[in-house]
């Protein structure tokens, strides 16, 4: 049985028909086709599914979709600009190498979104502990601290 | 190599932004119109006879188009280095990931249902899952049609004369290490979509590091099925981690290729977490009986190994890995004696494929963890021993290895350096360093009988090029390394270069990405291209400005004249010539660089690489006795790496590798119970956080091979091959115990302590 609920995906309303039983993640990748929020492991162990829901960094994967109701949705489809413009994490990412084969960005991103959204200036642990839930094999991690620190630096 | 604008520079990643956007397409997000979703049926026990297997409540499911068990793979097919895996297991199962059904539904979530409606009997079989007892005389068989469990492999390397060396030793360690089951977990698991056209030519979109050799299995499989003659197009979708799990063949995308037969629709398979754990193949555990020796003055005098290594109930090429492993066992460090034998054995457990490092790391850890035995009973310092016996340009190894550029000693006097070794080495008060070094191939090596890659350039009249190169991106960064080498050559930006390396149908020919070899061989391949392609240009300009090609730069995208500055054409002017004049040309060079390096012979000598990659790495770790926690207060990577062409990319390189060994060292192994998976999950496996990435430097040793582009050397696995021993020998260091199996837990350092202690009295 089919409901509708209605909630803001990236600064648009959306009303959509869902399926009670499909988490967010499903409805984004599936329905919407937004396939930048990555399934890594489908049970809130990797972080890739990361969305930003009402400023927090959430695990899209587990985040039952009828709980969408009325909130503000961020995914990372909703970070550049409506000029194409990447947003400064997305920039530092990219610029200080912190992507190899890329699989885990998307989530780190919104990770470290939602820390940079909240703390203008945080410190080293506060960033490690913005994205301890996000894997990453490629990195060693080293680049990705590198990249959120550059943005943090410059403000 | 002053004078370069592109090449030493730190380019972002080409692909970059496309992934930080979140718009590239990897086989997860790849939907093809019609596309059915496949899944499939594993093994409930690592080793029992199939009674029955009763797929009709399964057909009968609306939405299941099709289910396939054993009988359905035609003609006995069969797949993996040794053809012995047939990608749905019939009669017998061998262990707990066979494949024994496989369902294609409309939805991925039918298709889980088909399989809970799949009625499998089974008569339970005692199994074997340790390659000791598998060796035994008189032992159970694996496969039955087989003689033994021991691999028909020649695994056997001998140089000089062992025993009289032994003889000669003034001192001997000897030893037995072990290493466990590791898994790569990739972000992104492994999947595939099989497609077939109406004339039954296949198109397989994958996530494959080995596109070319893909190709050539599946067409080997077509023809097994009894579709001749046909085409089979492979597309890499966006690859969400390599490190060696794509370098082979899979019963999922055969299994894809069926049912997308039986189908007449697109079907795909993706892997779940749990089967990504469970149904790759790991990096190979071992047993290593090792003995090194050296005279009064720490010259080392021979080594000798004996290996056995758990091959699992099937073979990939992972069960070629002994013969990398020769690499550092003949060669790390000039050892004039040298005797190595590896068996290979079947059992019921997870059969082993390629993980970074291709058996380096395993051998890496017993011969420098015995190393620093040695040195403890020759009374001479770890560092002074290494020192000794480094490797030096100029010499022939013992595999007749001709070591040309070499910053062994570069590398091992920066570990020195920056670790205050002299300063704080030898306290065993609870903190302690430690150091290993590594050999591995830096130029190629020559597994197949070609080691080449192939790359064509076009440019069209905006001056854009076009780089189609038969490597392969795995997030290493090739795309960009490529591109950095053809702006450098041409004298246009990195950003106006196209880099095309995912489609059989449109790239040249490559061997894949592995052995470290993409940015030597794709690298050299390129610049070859591209010199070609300036060569064509240039004629063309010198013919327009009515001067001789000699008298003629290139740069920023303009050509002129070097006497006279103002005598200039712009490049794209140039191509717009090339194609709006009578007689007209097109602006195309291909180039097909396969490396002087050698196959092996029958003795397994030959100059498998035509350089090598160098390193030391260095840790200065804390070590908790209460709890026997390790923590890592430094560690640096030096690695000799010829030129690095894009340095922010090669730390990436480095950083990676040793994260990854750091959780080889310290924590990461699966843990297999009588066959079964105890831990396929992120929960249980402990693979690096970013709470684990300790104080970390990169250090890049340029040592300037002449044979490599622009004088770079291989990087993609050295940087996890010596961080085990390393770790352990400054374990040893700090609390005086030595761990031998690994991963080195808390659990086996208490344990050692408190041995310790009782022996001390």
């Amino acid at each position: 049985m089919k409901k509708e609920i209605t909630f803001t995906l990236n600064n648009e309303k959306v009303i959509v028909e869902v399926d009670p039983k499909w988490t967010l993640l499903y409805l984004l990748r599936e329905v919407f086709e937004m396939t930048g929020t990555k399934e890594g492991c489908g049970y809130g162990e990797c972080g890739a599914c990361t969305v930003i829901i009402d400023g927090q960094a959430v695990n899209s994967c587990l985040y039952p979709v009828m709980e969408a109701e009325g909130r503000q949705i961020v995914t990372i489809e909703g970070l550049m600009t409506k000029d194409g413009d990447l947003d400064p994490l997305q920039k530092a990412f990219v610029d200080e190498g912190a992507v190899q084969c890329g699989f885990c960005i998307p989530g780190m991103i919104m990770s470290s979104k939602a820390l940079l959204d909240e703390k203008e200036k945080p410190t080293e642990d506060e960033i490690k502990e913005s994205i301890e839930g996000n894997l990453c094999r490629c990195t060693g991690y080293v680049k990705i601290i590198d990249a959120i620190k550059t943005v943090a630096d410059r403000r | 190599m002053d004078g370069l604008k592109f090449v030493g520079q730190r380019v972002p990643k080409k692909d970059a932004p496309l992934k930080a956007t979140g718009d590239a397409v990897y086989i997860q997000d790849l939907k093809v119109p019609g596309m059915l979703h496949g899944k499939i049926l594993y093994s409930k026990y690592p080793h029992a006879k199939i009674v029955k297997i009763d797929t009709a409540r399964a057909q009968a499911l609306p939405g299941v188009k099709a289910v396939l068990t054993g009988a359905d793979v035609p003609n006995n097919f069969k797949f993996g280095f040794l053809k012995d895996n047939p990608p749905l297991k019939s009669g017998k199962v061998l262990s707990t990931r066979d494949e024994i059904a496989a369902v294609a539904a409309i939805s991925q979530e039918i298709a889980e249902e088909a399989l809970d409606l799949i009625e499998v009997e089974y008569e339970e079989l005692p199994g074997i899952f340790d390659p000791l007892t598998a060796m035994k005389e008189g032992s159970a068989l694996i496969h039955e049609e087989l003689k033994s469990n021991i691999l028909k492999l020649p695994w056997k390397f001998v140089h000089g004369d062992v025993e009289a060396a032994k003889r000669e030793s003034a001192f001997i360690a000897e030893d037995t290490f072990s290493t466990q089951w590791v898994t790569h977990c990739c972000l992104g698991t492994s999947g595939c979509v099989a497609t077939f056209d109406a004339s039954n030519n296949l198109t397989v979109y994958s996530n494959t590091q080995i596109p070319s050799l893909a190709q050539n299995d599946f067409l080997e499989a077509l023809k097994t099925f009894g579709l001749k003659k046909k085409r089979v197009r492979v597309i890499q979708a966006v690859i969400g981690g390599g490190f060696g799990s794509k370098l082979d063949t899979y019963a999922y995308e055969y299994i894809a290729i069926l049912l997308a037969l039986k189908t007449r629709k697109p079907v795909k398979i993706v892997f779940s977490r749990e089967e990504e754990f469970l149904a790759t193949s790991p990096r190979q555990c071992t047993i290593t009986k090792i003995s090194q020796g050296c005279d009064k003055d720490g010259r080392l005098t021979f080594r000798e190994m004996e290996m056995v290594l758990d091959n699992g109930a099937y073979t990939s090429w992972g069960a070629t890995t002994p013969s990398v492993m020769m690499v550092p066992i003949s060669s790390l460090y000039k050892v004039p004696n040298i005797k190595y034998t590896a068996k290979c054995v079947y059992t019921n457990n997870t059969y082993c494929q390629a993980f970074r490092g291709y058996g380096n790391p395993q051998a890496t850890f017993a011969i420098e963890s015995c190393l620093d035995q040695l040195a403890e009973k020759a009374g001479i310092d770890p560092h002074e021993i290494r020192r000794i016996n480094a490797n030096e340009s100029g010499e022939l190894t013992p595999q007749n290895f001709k070591i040309t550029s070499c910053g062994m000693k570069d590398c091992i006097e920066e570990v020195v350096k920056r670790l205050d070794w002299k300063g704080k080495r030898g306290k065993v008060d609870g903190r302690g360093v430690g150091m290993a070094s590594l050999i591995h191939v830096g130029g190629a090596a020559r597994v197949y009988k070609s080691d080449g890659c192939g790359t064509i350039i076009k440019v069209d009249d905006n001056g854009k090029v076009d780089v189609i190169t038969g490597s392969s991106e795995i997030g290493q960064g090739s795309d960009t390394i490529i591109a950095q080498i053809v702006a450098e050559v041409l004298g246009v930006g990195v950003d106006d270069i196209n880099i095309i390396n995912n489609d059989t149908d449109v790239c040249p020919w490559d061997v894949g990405a592995h052995a470290s070899r993409t940015t030597f061989v794709a690298g050299n391949s390129a610049l070859g291209a591209a010199e070609k392609i300036r060569d064509q240009i240039m004629e063309i300009a010198a013919k327009s400005l009515g001067e001789s090609v000699e008298a003629l730069e290139m740069k920023d995208g303009i050509i002129f004249s070097k006497n006279d500055k103002e005598k200039n054409i712009p490049f794209g002017k140039v191509l717009r010539k090339a194609h709006y004049s009578l007689g007209g040309r097109m602006l195309v060079a291909e180039n097909f660089y396969d490396p002087p390096n050698e196959n092996f012979d029958q003795t397994f000598r030959g100059n498998l690489s035509v350089t090598y990659a160098y390193g030391a790495h260095g840790v200065e770790v804390e070590v908790d006795k209460e709890t026997g926690q390790v923590k890592i207060l430094n560690y640096i990577a030096a690695h000799d790496v010829g030129k690095a062409i894009n340095p922010m990319l090669l730390e990436g390189q480095i950083y990676g590798g040793g994260l990854q060994g750091i959780g080889y060292a310290l924590g990461e192994r699966m843990i297999y119970d009588k066959g079964y998976l105890k831990n396929g999950n992120f929960l249980d496996y402990k693979m690096p956080t970013v709470r684990d990435v300790p104080p970390v430097q990169a250090v890049i040793v340029e040592s300037d091979e002449h044979a490599g582009p622009f004088g770079a050397k291989g990087i993609g696995e050295p940087g996890l091959v010596p961080t085990a021993p390393a770790i352990a020998n400054a374990i040893y260091d700090a609390v005086g115990v030595r761990i031998k199996d690994l991963p080195i837990t808390p659990e086996k350092i208490l344990k050692a302590l408190k041995e310790k202690a009782k022996q001390n009295g």
